[in-house]
């Protein structure tokens, strides 16, 4: 908590400040932290979130791995990512004080609901001592506040069980935090009335436990102070909070809009993707076709089959997924038809951490298929970005008549910032022609600039003609296996996906254009790499930062970029994916820095890695 | 059924065409549906058979050949799109189904057919068979069942008889054969038939009422594997024995087979037998009546589980009900949802949720 001015006695101006909810996974905190991002973006903040959820439904109540976690940082400066460590960790329970407290930073505002802390979840959490009494919180701020039975003292009167009750208790410390950072409960207070419109009694409770909180927090003498951040200086416009898979969702709608092409999207239930199937699949009136197939192959089986039939086709999944799909995307390959693979990667590998994150599936999209079979790859860098590079997969795929890969990620797809939104009319359509011409067709006849095949859809008279995963014999598409035939087709293959890197856009770099080192990154590292160059430019150092959208092919200018400092540095959450493909094509001896914690990177991190190498350099 | 140019004969025309508008205007004969492509099957195979009656009944749909799409999955049987002068997708092992269920989906107006065989539909694509039927998506899948893997040179199938010698089960295989149309009855499927390759007259006819039904329709065909599994069906298709060994099913007609037309099949408690007309009293009344529209297919799947040599094995239509099909019920929706709340405004979705302005 940057501390820049003293206003009065009891209230402090803030820059930036970072807030951790976390407690049970049935005490609502994900809808506690939504809450509080909504009223933050509202009121003007830049924003980044992180949910941190675990997979299971409900781990039993009180226990560690049922600790679900909500960060936001909300600034009145521009910020890239959800904050290295919260100044304010709130923990409802002794389960989630002792899975978070880690990350509090000593002299931390820890918030703790009391009466949490009996002896049976002290057992759960495994605590052989209550931390609250045995000394072990000394480095923090503590303040204990009984939330349950303040908040069941609050709603005295009301016709609910204590149980119902006690489930209101995340909105008593939800007002507690509005009070403290001097936020509106309004936006809270009209959503409640919206979402619990069927049934008066639960809103009239949560609303009573908002305001409980609220004045909690006033009348109390346990908090001296409470602290402002204005709004942030952001570009003029219209604005909205927005998650990546939100914004992912959006752009296809955008984009069937541009091609003025139905969009069909194939999809089988899978975490964290299945969102933007539950989103596109309210898009109806918009002749939105979505389709919950039988598995992750009938899901991209359909969509390929849609293509054919003309439709602007996509199908998403998770890695597993992809593993699944991978055959069906060697077929789109090899017959040529436009598709958009969502993969929203999670940890791997298996079944892995399916809630949390990683960016280790780019070289399962690149090479995870049989045969030399190539195919153009986007990621994009943050929530917001999510709505241009879905479009920009979508004119890929329709331009080049090919499957295209898009790598979200968990930690792009549930976090959530402040996002510009788009007018319509602004955007560029996306130009889609099929063939008609009975006379001149020939179905692998390419266009010579593109090398994209012709797109005979079904219905067009005269166009009668066969494909299939068999090889295609140049011009006619015939079965062939004629041996030169072939090597003419693989080559023309992987020419088609090499040329999209004239057409896209060129590799851009923050900080100075040449210098002692470039991070590279792709993907949802953008954030904290910024952050961490701005930090590192700020103390002098020559550093600069560029963030690929395109791994699949680079941009055309990458390896200009590259070879134009004196290191290479590539954090990324996996091994070392993209540094063995940078190092392959441009036997650049850049340096790898691997965090894979299920974990967004920490600025932190990287600033130190960067002073390594740095020092490293120098001697 | 069809003349020898393959012109729809009186008998057809009884039912009206699908697109009784393109009727009139194409006048389709078998050779339109003849592709350029050498076919390369196996001399004698009982693919040909197949791919003859195919081009011979679709001139009687009405639908012009641009709106004609073949999908077929791996094995032998995924060769036939390559021979028909329609569009054609040739896709992976066991998938075909779902690339038909996406592209009629996305385009009603198609007439669709899967061809598929008994590895391809019952091995690596049961899922897939399973849902296309339960979906009641309008295609017609054709299965070929040949009881053996013969593109890859004679492996055991899972229509292979329990106990068979192959190459890859030189000991007997190990494993119980699959029912097929147990499976698409039990899958839901609104039409569910069997015809035989040899048979050209009632597999033409089989086919033929497949093509005229709205909805997920499933179609197997004994077909002889004359390299790798020579005389799958002999037992029971051959012209010398196949009148008192197969029962040819008809809508509302007593189940009568046998050279002499005095077997019948009877229904003892939840058991078919059977019996002899004029024996023990039995009269034809006593004989099960065929209903293939019966709303629940408990009759079909008796039928369906009759097999040589216990029973007469049973062809034709075991069932045909109407349903609604798969992307009627997915326009229906977009139609609702453009009723409800007008025609999808994007802009006005862009700025869903609360959003505020920045001057």
């Amino acid at each position: 908590m940057t501390v820049t001015k003293e206003l009065a006695p009891d209230i402090q101006e803030l820059e930036r400040v970072t807030i951790r909810f976390a407690g049970d996974s049935g005490d609502g905190m994900q809808l506690t932290g939504t809450q509080f991002t909504r009223t933050a973006a509202v009121f003007g903040n830049d924003i980044s979130t992180l949910p941190d959820f675990p997979a299971e439904i409900r781990a039993p109540a009180g226990s560690l791995p049922g600790v679900s976690g909500f960060q936001i940082s909300f600034s009145s400066s521009e910020i890239h990512t959800p904050g290295d460590q919260p100044d304010v960790l709130v923990a409802m329970n002794p389960a989630a004080l002792k899975t978070n407290v880690g990350d509090l930073p000593a002299g931390g505002a820890l918030i703790v609901n009391s009466d949490a802390f009996t002896q049976q979840n002290l057992n759960k959490a495994a605590y052989a001592s209550n931390p609250l009494t045995d000394g072990s919180l000394k480095a923090y701020t503590v303040f204990e506040v009984p939330i349950s039975v303040l908040n069941e003292r609050s709603l005295d009167g009301l016709d609910m069980t204590s149980k119902q009750k006690d489930l209101t208790k995340n909105f008593f410390a939800l007002g507690l935090m509005f009070w403290l950072y001097e936020r509106s409960m309004d936006p809270t207070t009209s959503w409640i009335d919206q979402k619990f419109a069927a049934r008066p009694v639960v809103a009239e409770a949560n609303k009573r436990a908002l305001k409980a909180g609220y004045a909690f927090g006033e009348t109390t003498e346990a908090f001296h102070t409470h602290y402002r951040v204005r709004p942030a200086k952001l570009d003029p416009g219209t604005y909205r909070n927005i998650t990546g898979n939100e914004a992912t969702a959006l752009g296809f709608l955008t984009a069937s809009k541009l091609a003025d092409r139905p969009l069909f999207y194939g999809s089988y239930p899978i975490t964290p993707a299945s969102d933007i199937l539950h989103q596109l699949s309210g898009y109806k009136a918009f002749g939105v076709k979505t389709f919950q197939a039988e598995d992750e192959i009938a899901a991209i089986g359909a969509s390929i089959g849609a293509s054919y039939g003309g439709a602007l086709a996509l199908t998403a999944s998770s890695g597993p997924g992809i593993a699944l799909k991978s055959e069906a995307m060697g077929l789109a390959v090899m017959v040529e038809l436009p598709l958009v693979i969502v993969d929203v990667q999670r940890a791997g590998p298996s079944t892995g951490m399916p809630t949390k994150n990683e960016q280790a599936d780019l070289l399962q999209v690149m090479f995870g298929r049989n045969g030399d079979s190539p195919m153009p790859v986007v990621a994009p860098a943050t929530p917001g970005e999510c709505f241009d590079l879905a479009i920009e997969a979508c004119r890929l795929a329709l331009k080049y008549m090919t499957p295209v890969s898009y790598l979200s990620d968990a930690f792009l797809a549930t976090g959530s910032e402040p996002w510009r939104i788009p007018s319509v009319a602004d955007m560029a359509p996306i130009g889609v022609d099929n063939e008609t011409d009975p006379l001149t067709f020939r179905p692998y006849q390419r266009d010579p600039d593109t090398l994209a095949r012709p797109w005979a859809v079904p219905g067009t008279p005269g166009l009668e003609h066969r494909i299939g995963g068999l090889e295609k014999a140049d011009i006619t598409g015939n079965v062939s296996y004629d041996p030169d035939n072939h090597h003419r087709m693989q080559t023309l293959r992987a020419a088609k996906v090499a040329g999209i890197a004239t057409d896209i856009a060129p590799l851009e770099v923050y900080g100075p254009d040449r210098g002692d080192l470039l991070i590279l990154g792709w993907g949802s590292t953008y954030g904290a790499i910024r952050s961490a160059v701005e930090r590192l430019t700020g103390d002098g150092r020559s550093v600069a930062h560029a963030h690929l959208r395109h791994l699949n092919p680079f941009p055309a200018n990458t390896e200009d970029v590259l070879r134009s400092y004196r290191r290479v540095l590539i954090p990324e959450v996996n091994l070392g994916q993209l540094l063995m493909l940078v190092r392959a094509r441009y036997l650049i001896d850049a340096i790898g820095y691997d965090r894979v914690r299920g974990k967004p990177f920490r600025i932190a991190e990287i600033v130190e890695e960067a002073e390594r190498v740095l020092a490293e350099e120098r001697s | 059924m069809t003349d020898t140019n393959g012109h729809a004969t009186t008998a057809d025309t009884a039912q009206p065409a699908l697109s009784p508008e393109n009727a009139q205007v194409i006048a389709l004969t078998r050779k339109d549906f003849v592709s350029d492509q050498e076919v390369r099957w196996c001399p004698g195979c009982g693919d040909y058979s197949i791919l003859a009656q195919t081009q011979k009944v679709m001139p009687d749909f009405g639908y012009p050949r641009e709106n004609i799409v073949f999908i077929s999955g791996i094995g032998c049987s995924g060769r036939l799109p390559y021979y028909m002068n329609t569009y054609g997708f040739h896709t992976i092992h066991g998938r075909a189904p779902t690339l038909a269920t996406g592209l009629k989906a996305a385009r009603p107006d198609l007439m669709v057919w899967v061809i598929t065989g008994d590895g391809d539909a019952l091995s690596i694509g049961g899922n897939h068979v399973i849902h296309s039927m339960r979906r009641n998506v309008d295609i017609n899948m054709v299965m070929f069942n040949n009881r053996i893997y013969g593109l890859t040179k004679g492996q055991a199938s899972p229509t292979s008889e329990f106990g068979k010698r192959t190459k890859s089960t030189p000991s007997g295989t190990v494993d119980t054969p699959i029912m097929p149309l147990t499976i698409a009855l039990a899958a839901e499927a609104s039409f569910v038939a069997r015809s035989v390759d040899t048979h050209t007259e009632h597999l033409q006819m089989t086919l033929e009422r497949s093509g005229r039904h709205k909805g997920s329709c499933f179609v197997e065909v004994l077909q002889n594997c004359n390299i790798f599994n020579d005389g799958a069906w002999r037992d029971f298709t051959d012209r010398e024995v196949r009148e008192d060994r197969m029962l040819f099913l008809e809508h509302g007609k007593p189940m009568i087979f046998g050279k002499d037309r005095d077997k019948g099949i009877r229904l003892d408690g939840l058991h078919p037998e059977v019996v002899t007309i004029g024996e023990n009293g039995v009269t034809e009344t006593d004989l099960l009546v065929h209903d293939e529209t019966a709303e629940e297919p408990y009759l079909a799947l008796v039928l369906s589980r009759m097999f040589w040599p216990a029973f007469p094995v049973p062809v034709g239509v075991l069932r045909a009900v109407p349903r609604p099909t798969h992307d009627r019920l997915i326009e229906d929706q977009l139609a609702a949802a453009v009723a409800k709340g007008g025609p999808g405004d994007l802009d006005a979705a862009l700025n869903g949720g609360e959003t505020w302005t920045v001057e």
